[in-house]
């Protein structure tokens, strides 16, 4: 922690959050909001005086609760930067009448009652997401009994206890009567593996956690009991089965079994665990001083902050999706952002340094070159063909498109810019936009070439490639079976996908035709997905005047994460289809068949009278 | 080596069909995808393999590239999330842009999704390369944009990951902007007593 406060080349931004960010691979434009201190990190130098004399005390966070801090504090001793740190909304000194002892206490005078956030922007070509974990509230697990008896404690309060750095000194001592527990009872999976309550998942840690913790008792305490109650213990890694078998020498007893129920005795405050032991088939009954609840890790509360900046993914147990989970582990879908520690899943500190570690090899991969190759998908306009109407300025979402609507000239696209989502071709009215590599007859190819035989047999799937088409990945790498009557055609971003594809595939006699893409918080192009919603909810009505039944259009939003959602959606698209007879498709391709005459719009270049044709065209 | 021929001259399209071991060859009927691929319009060339994405496979592109003056390539494998930068890059070590290549996807959409469905997915995988071959008839070399990057990064997050990150990258000579959100760095680690397997102390 202190090499990195000291580092040269780190420069460290405390008690600060990322508030926007702008640009793409190797040239990110970063907003960072620099919260009030009001204690000048440079000049204070943590000598405490402001602390002594400050009236007012608060919960101490890092000791969760077992302690108390001033108004004006240091989160902990060892903290980096090395500064005390002014909770506001506690303080009574932005009233100097009020108190302001520390402000007269302080020699440096570096606490200011008026400092302000300060937003700073930073330049910068990768972005690491190191964001960590939350852990477990076990509140909701009444079995347990953590919010009614004080002997129940989680495993990470059970930390600051034996910390000699904690608020008892290391002494580990019961919250009831501060004497030392006799016996001591862990139960492991609080909050992990379980379907209906808590989370699903193992959070991988905490088996091993338990196992430390029990050594540490041993060590200071070698006559308490302990006993573990447990599923499985998971000692997968290296020294591991060591440590688990150096804890059982050191007599901890290991009991297969979750208790279904604790009891607390009113007059000792000692507890009673009601256990179905698996192992031996029998329902017991055991006592403990003090139980810990192992509890597990979680994504991060704010993790949909980050997760919006910087168009990310989370996975269905809510930590950070990487490119590939086996070949692309630390990177993100987003070019140029990095996954390490927890944020992407719970992991222990050996693998969250060797993640780091690798996350920091793959951005020093790309910035040692100097440059990047950036993918030619992005849009173009055609000149000739635009009227300067100016909807493809409010359609992109990064800005990109600029038109001066007044004076009639055409769009320009500045490709740097452009992430190459295709909401704007899709919504031109003039067909003067076309998107490198996902032109219109190159996806019109598709559509034709996918109905020419028996199409009525078929259902056309648009899927938008960061989440649609990897939903379809995942469930074909997870093996959920579906039918195999549809067709994907891969575009970029649901946004690309023009109404008038939609039209042609039904005039072409498809049955059912299924746009699908991003759900609106993971939108790869920020929120091109609300173009998709808008354009399709217009086709309905369009649709219905024609007399063709809107249901044959289907919308449906599925992330990279859900392929089971993705084998659902496709078996309910191929009923759909089912229900569909084949005069109901002949009257579609009647009532559409002007869809497949050539279009005026994308006729061969006008002679043009002058450079100037469009425009005066335009005017008139 | 191959010329580009932009969209006027005669467009000659390679398919290769991957059969990827028995991950696509035991659902799909790969000879059959091959043979109705050769059929295609401008199809000149169709490779039937098992392993396209292996050294072999690649050394196979980049030849009947050479060979047949190839300016169009389908391949039907894998997704292209998978492996298409493999393959551009195939292209590319032939003198072909690579953005002249279409993927289909055999196997996450199709053999690994019908399992015991062998014809309906052989019929699948057909409709997939024909796609794949009418859409890449209309394909079209691109230039890709090389921008500077900005030597400097920036970690989000103060903890156990992010301090070790932002260190490994302020050792090999970057400037490393380190973002916490608490007063001070340590996180969750900085809270833990004893870590195992060493049990030293976290901070």
């Amino acid at each position: 922690m202190a090499d990195v406060g000291r580092h040269p080349n780190v420069e460290l931004h405390a008690y600060s959050e990322v508030d926007a960010v702008t640009g793409y691979v190797g040239n990110f434009s970063v907003t960072v909001r620099k919260k009030a201190r009001y204690v000048d990190v440079k000049e204070c130098t943590a000598c405490g005086d402001c602390e002594d004399v400050c009236p007012i005390t608060a919960p101490n966070e890092f000791e969760i609760g077992l302690s108390t801090r001033k108004a004006i504090y240091q989160p902990f001793p060892q903290a980096v930067p090395s500064a005390y740190v002014l909770n506001i909304e506690e303080c009574l000194g932005n009233n100097p009448i009020a108190c302001g002892k520390c402000l007269e206490v302080c020699d440096k005078k570096c606490i200011d009652y008026d400092d302000k956030d300060e937003l700073i922007n930073i330049e910068v070509g990768t972005i690491l997401v190191c964001i960590g974990m939350d852990v477990y509230d076990p509140t909701a697990l009444d079995e347990f009994g953590y919010t009614q008896y004080e002997n129940v404690i989680t495993s990470m309060e059970f930390e600051r206890l034996i910390n000699s750095g904690g608020p008892t000194k290391g002494h580990l001592i019961r919250l009831t009567d501060r004497e030392q527990p006799k016996t001591v009872a862990f139960i492991q999976c609080v909050g992990s593996r379980d379907e209906n309550r808590g989370n699903p998942y193992c959070s991988n840690f905490c088996c091993m956690n338990t196992v430390k913790d029990c050594l540490l008792i041993k060590d200071h305490y070698p006559d308490v009991d302990i006993k573990v109650f447990y599923m499985d213990i998971r000692a997968f890694g290296k020294g591991f089965e060591d440590l688990f078998q150096r804890s059982k020498d050191a007599g901890t007893i290991y009991v297969r079994g979750i208790p279904g129920e604790i009891e607390e005795d009113p007059v000792t405050k000692s507890l009673k665990l009601y256990v179905e032991n698996t192992t031996e088939g029998t329902v017991e009954c055991h006592k403990a001083d003090m139980v810990v609840l192992s509890i597990g890790a979680i994504p991060r509360r704010d993790s949909s902050s980050i997760q919006q900046l910087l168009t990310l993914q989370r996975s269905q147990d809510g930590f950070f999706l990487e490119a590939h989970p086996k070949l692309k582990p630390v990177d993100a879908a987003t070019q140029g952002v990095f996954f390490a520690g927890c944020a992407e899943s719970p992991k222990d500190i050996k693998d969250s340094v060797t993640q780091a570690g690798a996350a920091a090899a793959r951005a020093n991969r790309l910035m040692m070159q100097g440059k990047v190759k950036v993918e030619a998908i992005t849009s173009t306009i055609i000149p000739d063909l635009c009227k300067a109407c100016g909807i493809c300025v409010k359609v992109c979402p990064y800005h990109a498109i600029s038109c001066d609507t007044k004076a009639k000239t055409p769009a320009t696209v500045v490709e740097a810019a452009c992430a190459g989502c295709g909401a704007c071709s899709a919504e031109c009215p003039f067909g003067a936009i076309s998107m490198k590599h996902f032109t219109d007859p190159q996806i019109e190819a598709q559509i034709d070439a996918m109905l020419e035989v028996d199409a009525k047999d078929k259902v056309l799937a648009f899927a938008c490639n960061w989440c649609s088409y990897s939903g379809g990945d995942l469930a074909g790498t997870n093996r959920f079976q579906y039918p195999p009557n549809t067709r994907l055609i891969r575009t970029m971003c649901s946004g690309r996908v023009d109404k008038k594809f939609v039209l042609r595939a039904f005039a072409r006699g498809a049955p059912i035709v299924l746009v699908s893409g991003c759900h609106f918080a993971d939108c790869h192009y920020i929120n091109a997905v609300h173009w998709t919603q808008r354009r399709i909810e217009k086709l309905w009505d369009e649709l219905e005047k024609k007399g063709i039944r809107p249901e044959r259009l289907q919308l449906e939003w599925i992330s990279a994460a859900e392929g089971q959602k993705f084998a659902t959606v496709m078996r309910a698209v191929e009923e759909l289809r089912q229900q569909v007879t084949q005069e109901e498709i002949e009257h579609t391709k009647k009532v559409l068949a002007d869809v497949l005459e050539p279009s005026k719009l994308r006729a061969p270049k006008q002679p043009a009278a002058s450079e100037e044709a469009p425009a005066q065209e335009a005017a008139a | 080596m191959a010329e580009v021929d932009g969209g006027n001259g005669t467009l000659r399209v390679g398919v290769f069909v991957c059969q990827c071991g028995l991950n696509i060859a035991g659902t799909v009927d790969c000879d059959s995808v091959a043979r109705f691929s050769e059929d295609l319009e401008d199809v000149v060339v169709v490779y039937n393999n098992k392993y396209t994405c292996s050294e072999p496979g690649q050394l196979e592109i980049r030849k009947a590239i050479e060979e047949n003056n190839l300016n169009r390539v389908v391949i039907a494998s894998c997704s292209p999330r998978m492996h298409e930068p493999t393959f551009r890059a195939a292209l590319e070590a032939a003198g072909l842009n690579p953005y002249l290549l279409e993927m289909a996807n055999l196997r996450e959409h199709c053999s690994w999704v019908h399992i015991g469905e062998k014809d309906e997915a052989t019929e699948k995988a057909k409709d997939l390369v024909k796609m794949a071959v009418a859409r890449a008839r209309s394909l079209e070399a691109q230039e890709e944009m090389i921008v500077p990057i900005t030597q400097k990064a920036m970690v989000v997050g103060g903890g156990v990951a992010g301090i070790q990150a932002a260190l490994d990258l302020a050792d090999a000579g970057y400037k490393v902007y380190l973002i916490e959100k608490e007063p001070s760095i340590g996180g969750i680690m900085a809270q833990i007593d004893k870590t195992y397997p060493t049990m030293d102390c976290s901070i």
